[in-house]
């Protein structure tokens, strides 16, 4: 009656073997990581170990799975920010950009459509005003002649602007194509940016991700605070050389259209008025180290890139004997005087700096500049004490809760309880298990949801030791009875842990951080606890079966 | 000798005062509902925006100096409140200051959060702050809308799993036990003034998940029954399938709760709200089940074509139509 094929015995036992295989690292935790730090180490020298790092290598066998299950924020202590990257900026910085073009080939139509000026408009539009507006059509030609295809899939044929007449005004916006590729681009040249600054502090497994359509989550564990990491990504470190219109000491004078006022970095009272759009960018930079200039005093000197270091050149030959201004984020770091044609692309930037400050202002240009600004929606920190706490605080309360669970199932059941608490040890040992396979984050909730698992898991178990008892009770014979039981509540069993099941699918789906912790626990909880029940307590109870050969039986 | 929760055969009858049962679910919901209109929730910043801190010191927590140095700093609302847990040392001193979103800012910035602590550091010069979150009130909205979309769809799901593994009228008495629960628990946060965060929204959704798990049990018993006693009247057919789910009923509940305790216990005050919801959601959800799910079945009666449907009869000869 109560059989089972050698081949699913087997597999039965090999699935519980590969599980406890993958959880066991877990329980060798710290030197499990310094092992793995240690190879990551001697992988990124190239291959060569020092004799320390060997010796860390050396403290888990290679042969060994080395996968843990990582600690959230919550449990080991890190900052957490989610930055919307503000879009937005960027069409400002394009329509900037545009000008110089769009004066130039309205310059050359001159005969047609008279002259141009640049009016007052929104952020992200151009307005020229032509002094004749019969040229118009002439105008919009030569204008739309400078879109071009939109570069994303998505617009594939849309050209990136909008060229349109306003009675005497030519109004140039990006298209709708043009910005979704543009915010598309944005977000991940702002990803792709502070992964890079991070990575230069150089902390362990950052999560950097994207979030929506214009979020992007940040946790790095083992940072002091929000505010620390905030500092590290927040600046935005653009770098841009604009030609010096004036120097003033009146922040409140109007600098005219196409001009700004940008206030000096390390001059109190002192402004320049700038042109807006710029000769170079930061982007064009290939190279920024910390130097020192002729005096001694700390500077920077930066290399820029062929097409950067033609305009930069093109420019200096022509303005000599003007000045110019290096300006980082909105504040004019300097504004030296051209003295003679720079042809090479490379230059040096001197400011009142420390040498610290000449430090992180080569990491920061070399990173490259963030492509906007960045509103924080969200920030935590968690101090590594109250993780530590946490850990300590959620093993105890779940030996606790297991100790209870296995006294009381053996109480209950006897002998079968024997048999389901064999099966709720491996069930707990298989979710780390296949937490570690995943690389999924175990967080406090995620701690509540093992201990939940294990209130849930024997579930399956008392079904099906109910029914083998009730069946007893109509005296079939205790194997007719064992069989049956495992037939009948097999509908139950899966049907409960179906929407159950449902239940964490939706919170893993719709939850963030750690409530997606606890689902991942709960819904791995619920897989193994249905394969203990129905696989291997079955198994065991089989396999006492077949030896004893019980005339009567007691569950 | 066993441990048995429940005697091994019961036939009690849990359909003879359906009024009682009935009126005190419908007393508690109906406290829940005007607590919630009354009092509201108690949201935490991941509902709410702003900002708790975290601090820990030797001394002992002076909540009216603390809250005499922030005062100062014209903060708008805040809330300082001690945390007391068996699992602290003698010299942990907890509190927690929550301070409500500022205008205009997404996100508290990092000036204030520094203002708070040099104002406290004052007033306790070895206070620690261990952790602190500030949500800007745009996530805020956005969490609430997450949350409760989730919920609904956690039912929905449910009732359309039911509805396909049973009948409608299954479904319909299992929501009703889910409705009943999400119901009472979110009146137990208001009425007790709990902060209600975003995990109490998966513990919801756990409470939900917990609560069908026994509802299907003695819903699939039913099904079986209902095969099985072809003459016998809906009423006590669902009394022998509660009856004879009874005793995994209390078990599954027993074992659960027994992890949860301890988790309540020795957890650490962090879940310790999390925690209280799914306890008291077990409760009531092991309640529902056999009172609620069942009752709405036998309110809705049960397609079986065998017989008319005839609910009313409670006789065992009530519908022998031979």
């Amino acid at each position: 009656m109560l059989q089972i094929d050698l081949w699913k015995r087997v597999l039965i036992w090999a699935a519980v073997a590969v599980g406890l295989l993958l959880a066991l690292p877990n329980l060798f935790y710290e030197h499990v990581e310094t092992h793995n730090d240690a190879v990551a180490a001697i992988e990124a020298r190239g291959g060569e170990a020092t004799p320390e790092l060997a010796a860390e290598a050396a403290m888990w066998p290679d042969w060994m799975p080395s996968s843990l299950v990582n600690l959230g924020l919550d449990l080991r202590g890190g900052a957490h920010l989610l930055a919307e990257v503000q879009v937005g900026d960027v069409y400002e910085s394009r329509m900037e950009a545009l000008w110089p073009e769009v004066r130039d080939v309205l310059r050359d139509e001159r005969d047609v459509v008279g002259t141009i000026r640049l009016q007052p408009s929104a952020p992200d539009a151009l307005r020229v005003r032509l002094s004749q507006p019969e040229g118009m059509s002439r105008a919009l030609e030569v204008v739309g002649g400078l879109a071009r295809p939109v570069g994303a899939a998505a617009g594939a044929g849309a050209q990136d602007l909008e060229v349109r007449a306003e009675g005497d005004e030519l109004v140039v916006t990006l298209s709708e194509a043009e910005k979704r590729a543009t915010d598309d681009r944005t977000v991940r040249q702002a990803l792709e940016i502070i992964r890079r600054r991070i990575d230069e502090v150089g902390t362990r497994e950052p999560t950097i991700q994207r979030q929506g359509a214009d979020r992007i989550l940040i946790q790095v564990p083992g940072v002091g605070s929000a505010a620390e990491l905030k500092e590290i990504i927040g600046t935005t470190a653009q770098l841009t050389f604009h030609p010096v219109v004036s120097r003033n000491a009146d922040p409140d004078q109007p600098p005219g259209i196409g001009n700004e006022t940008l206030p000096s970095m390390d001059q109190e009272g002192v402004f320049y008025t700038v042109e807006s759009a710029p000769v170079v960018t930061g982007d064009q930079l290939v190279d920024a180290q910390p130097s020192f200039d002729e005096n001694g005093r700390p500077a920077v000197t930066f290399r820029f890139n062929p097409t950067g270091a033609r305009a930069f050149g093109d420019y200096t030959a022509a303005n000599i004997g003007n000045p110019f201004a290096i300006v980082l984020d909105d504040e004019v770091i300097s504004a030296p005087v051209i003295q003679s044609h720079i042809p090479g692309g490379s230059g040096i930037i001197t400011g009142n700096f420390t040498v610290e400050e000449s430090t992180n202002l080569a990491v920061l240009l070399r990173a490259g500049a963030l492509p906007a600004g960045l509103d924080f929606l969200e920030e935590r920190t968690i101090g590594p004490e109250l993780g530590a706490d946490s850990i300590e605080a959620g093993r105890i309360a779940t030996i606790v809760a297991f100790a209870a669970v296995l006294a009381f199932m053996g109480l209950s059941y006897g002998r079968f309880g024997l048999f389901a608490n064999v099966a709720l040890i491996l069930n707990i040992a298989l979710v780390f298990g296949l937490l570690s396979l995943i690389g999924a984050t175990l967080t406090l909730p995620g701690i509540a949801g093992i201990v939940l698992t294990v209130g849930m898991a024997v579930d399956a178990n008392v079904l099906v030791f109910e029914r083998i008892r009730e069946e007893l009770r109509t005296a079939r014979g205790p194997s007719r009875a064992i069989q049956l039981g495992y037939e009948k509540a097999l509908s139950a069993i899966v049907d409960a842990n179906l929407t159950t099941f449902i239940t964490a699918v939706i919170l893993y789906v719709m939850g963030s951080g750690p409530v997606r912790g606890f689902a991942i626990t709960l819904g791995l909880g619920i897989l193994t606890s249905v394969f203990t029940a129905i696989f291997v307590t079955r198994l065991l109870i089989v396999m006492w079966f077949e030896r004893r050969r019980p005339r009567t039986l007691e569950v | 000798m066993r441990l048995r929760l429940v005697p091994e055969n019961t036939s009690w009858d849990f359909f003879s005062r359906p009024k009682l049962w009935l009126g005190i679910s419908a007393g508690l919901i109906l406290l829940s509902l005007v607590s919630f209109v009354l009092q509201g929730l108690n949201y935490g910043i991941d509902f709410r925006g702003g900002t708790t801190i975290r601090t820990e010191s030797a001394e002992p927590v002076d909540v009216g100096a603390y809250r005499d140095a922030l005062q100062a700093l014209e903060l708008g609302d805040i809330t300082i409140s001690e945390v007391f847990d068996p699992t602290f040392g003698p010299d942990q001193n907890v509190a927690m200051v929550r301070i409500q979103a500022q205008e205009g800012q997404e996100s508290v910035t990092v000036e204030t959060i520094e203002r708070v602590r040099g104002a406290l550091q004052e007033v306790a010069p070895d206070i620690e702050f261990v952790s602190d979150e500030s949500v800007g009130p745009k996530v805020s909205g956005e969490l609430i809308q997450t949350a409760i979309i989730a919920v609904l769809l956690a039912i929905g799901a449910v009732l359309v799993y039911i509805w396909l593994r049973f009948e409608w009228q299954f479904a319909l008495g299992a929501v009703a036990a889910l409705v009943h629960d999400v119901v009472l628990t979110i009146g137990i946060f208001s009425e007790l003034q709990i902060r209600f965060d975003l995990a109490i929204i998966a513990a919801l959704l756990t409470i939900v998940g917990y609560s069908l798990n026994d509802t299907v049990v003695v819903f699939d018993r039913v099904r079986e029954n209902l095969m099985k006693y072809k003459k016998r009247p809906l009423r006590e057919v669902l009394n022998i399938s509660i009856n004879e789910t009874l005793s995994r009923t209390f078990m599954t509940s027993a074992t659960t709760l027994l992890a949860l305790i301890s988790l309540f216990v020795l957890g650490g005050d962090v879940i310790r709200g999390f925690v209280f919801a799914m306890i008291w959601g077990v409760i009531v959800g092991t309640y529902s089940s056999i009172f609620i799910a069942s009752a709405t079945l036998l309110l809705l009666g049960v397609k079986r074509d065998w017989s008319k449907p005839d609910q009313t009869a409670g006789t065992q000869f009530g519908d022998v139509d031979a």
